[in-house]
């Protein structure tokens, strides 16, 4: 196995023709400053996770100890709650209908900007592109008010998934309309000759071929979505709307005391986000590499 | 059968050639594009106007703003001559420019090195993206509790340390969380950047005899240029927004005498969260204005060369 076959598994590497130099380890150094980092990286992940293991008397006598006995009460007793279910339901729901959307409506856009010539063309690509210099912690105040406004909308998990929405469209958008631009022209004219229609052409040729950078972009707004917090902190009043997040927030700052049990909460809300990020892991950083090229 | 499902006659088959828009290429321009426009527009860029409109008013979110409660550019003097709104500004400029000193150096040398040939960098690549991945509030709650004082940092170190508490240390143990937080992203940004450069042009340095750290440092870091001001634009835009880790970690109350309160933490506590939408919405026009600034005058000053062929590239060639 060189590291030829290594780098091949990576989004966007250069294809590399191996040369007798690749086989190598390369140098100790190197892993031990690996070494070093991923310690770094991963100790508060497993502090927490390891805590969740551990009941409050073992954590107030060693804080920095390995579980010992292994306590599983903490873990049981989050996935025994209404409570952990139901904030675990709201963040999917919201994550959920936030990509759909996202995807949706960025696709359309982008094969507007990417396939058709007119005259405002250049001006709606500048307003998406202009749209990813607003933050969403700016707009905050005023979309809640916004949503206080709007009847039978205030509290509604809508009032943080259409604010989602039109904050995830412009990074959506700047990254889709390069790829659906790409689609060679003959592709369109053989469709054309063949007497396919324009949204024929949409339907059957774009959409399937765009499926690469439709599963990147959704990843990166489902993930955002499912770690937001100030947006729902600004709109829901009411537990039962709590996401994940803000729900575990709540949480810790109700049983402060209960060391253990917020270990164990904020773990399992962790995980899910790890499992995912496990399984998508080539997508969300081939995305990225992808963005910033632009 | 969708759109197709009716065979065009040739003359219609030349009508959407590019360049050509018929009525119906308008419609269909409208019907994908107007959904995507109109929320972006609802949710984007009318909260700037619904903001700019209430931060005249002394109002807390009761029936519609009265003539009473105007209040001119009280909110603005209010928040413009408030020692902690300049104390919170003060601590985004450090974070800003001591964020950009401590993980650009660092997620370059790191990229650099990963992007040796190793075994396993894939998986190293995967571990160190993971703590970007977690979101800030979960995260923050972890770190607050092993951050306290009878926390497992200091059972670890055998130290006292206050690492939240103590004004002198809390604004480090910030910039320490966020290089923690953040510094995978930049590490996979760099590494995807050093991957865009041709293998060859470092073994051409090597044949000309030139060392490993001469050919990083005079071939691979100038052609990573690029990469690392479009890091350094996010990193900046991020470090304008910080909210999540501060006041999940330090709380509505504490972060102000920690010396790690932000703009955000400013404008959520005093305008959401005792709420004074009026006097939030001022602050968040104030907010914005100050972060445009900083974008725009980045934009123009160092990123100007490189985003003007990333932003208008796609267009050119679409079409």
């Amino acid at each position: 196995m060189s590291t030829a076959t290594l780098s091949g598994t990576q989004p966007l590497t250069l294809t590399r023709k191996p040369t007798p130099k690749d086989g190598g380890w390369g140098s100790p150094v190197i892993y031990f400053i690996s070494l070093a980092i991923i310690a770094v990286c991963l100790g508060p992940v497993l502090y927490v996770i390891m805590g969740g293991f551990r009941d409050n008397s073992q954590i107030n006598n060693n804080p920095a100890a390995l579980p010992n006995p292994f306590q599983f009460n903490q873990y049981a007793e989050v996935l025994k709650t209404g409570r952990f279910w139901r904030m675990a339901w709201n963040s999917t729901f919201i994550a959920l209908i936030t990509v759909v959307c996202v995807v949706v409506f960025g696709v359309c856009v982008a094969f507007v900007l990417a396939r058709y010539k007119f005259r405002l063309r250049n001006g709606m690509y500048l307003l998406f592109a202009a749209g990813l210099m607003f933050p969403m912690t700016m707009a905050i105040t005023p979309l809640y008010i916004m949503m206080t406004r709007i009847p039978g909308m205030a509290g509604t998990p809508w009032s943080v998934i259409l604010p989602q929405v039109g904050f995830g469209l412009p990074q959506t958008v700047i990254i889709l309309t390069p790829f659906l631009a790409a689609i060679p022209l003959e592709i369109e004219e053989a469709a054309t000759v063949d007497g396919c229609s324009r949204l024929g052409f949409f339907t059957r040729m774009v959409i399937p071929l765009a499926v690469p950078g439709v599963i990147t972009v959704a990843i990166l707004t489902f993930v955002g979505s499912w770690n937001g917090y100030m947006l729902p902190l600004y709109m829901f009043s009411d537990q039962s709307q709590y996401t994940l997040p803000l729900g575990v927030a709540v949480f810790s700052s109700q049983y402060s005391s209960d060391t253990a049990r917020i270990l164990a909460y904020t773990s399992m809300s962790m995980i899910p986000a790890l499992i995912f990020f496990s399984l998508f892991e080539k997508r969300i950083v081939g995305g990225l590499t992808g963005a910033v090229k632009g | 059968m969708g759109g197709g499902a009716k065979v065009p006659p040739p003359t219609a088959r030349r009508a959407h050639k590019p360049g050509t828009s018929g009525w119906r290429a308008n419609l269909e321009i409208g019907l994908l594009s107007g959904p995507a426009i109109i929320i972006f527009l609802t949710f984007v860029i009318a909260p700037v106007f619904v903001a700019l409109y209430y931060s005249f008013y002394n109002w807390q979110g009761w029936g519609p703003a009265r003539p009473d409660q105007y209040v001119g550019w009280g909110n603005y003097t209010w928040t413009l001559t408030n020692k902690f709104f300049w104390q919170a500004v003060g601590h985004n400029g450090f974070i800003m420019v001591v964020g950009l000193i401590m993980q650009g150096p660092l997620a370059v040398l790191v990229a650099l090195l990963l992007n040796q040939k190793m075994r396993g960098r894939s998986l190293i690549r995967v571990l160190v993206f993971v703590p970007y991945v977690i979101s800030e509030a979960i995260a923050g709650i972890g770190l607050r509790l092993m951050l306290r004082d009878d926390g497992a940092m200091n059972a670890l170190l055998g130290t006292k340390i206050s690492w939240l508490a103590n004004p002198k240390i809390a604004i480090w143990t910030l910039m320490c969380i966020l290089a923690w937080k953040y510094l995978g992203f930049a590490i996979i940004l760099m590494l995807a950047g050093l991957q865009g450069i041709p293998e060859e042009l470092s073994e051409a340095g090597a044949v000309d005899g030139a060392t490993y750290w001469q050919i990083q440092w005079h071939i691979m870091l100038p052609l990573l240029k690029p990469t690392i001001k479009i890091w350094a634009f996010l990193s900046i835009i991020g470090s304008m927004q910080l909210f999540d880790l501060v006041y999940i970690i330090w709380g509505q109350y504490i972060a102000g005498i920690a010396g790690v309160s932000t703009m955000a933490w400013f404008m959520a506590g005093e305008g959401r969260l005792s709420g004074e939408l009026g006097r939030g919405s001022a602050i968040a026009i104030i907010v914005f204005m100050i972060s445009l600034f900083v974008a725009v005058v980045y934009q123009r000053f160092v990123l100007n060369r490189d985003t003007e062929g990333a932003l208008t590239e796609p267009a050119k060639k679409a079409r």
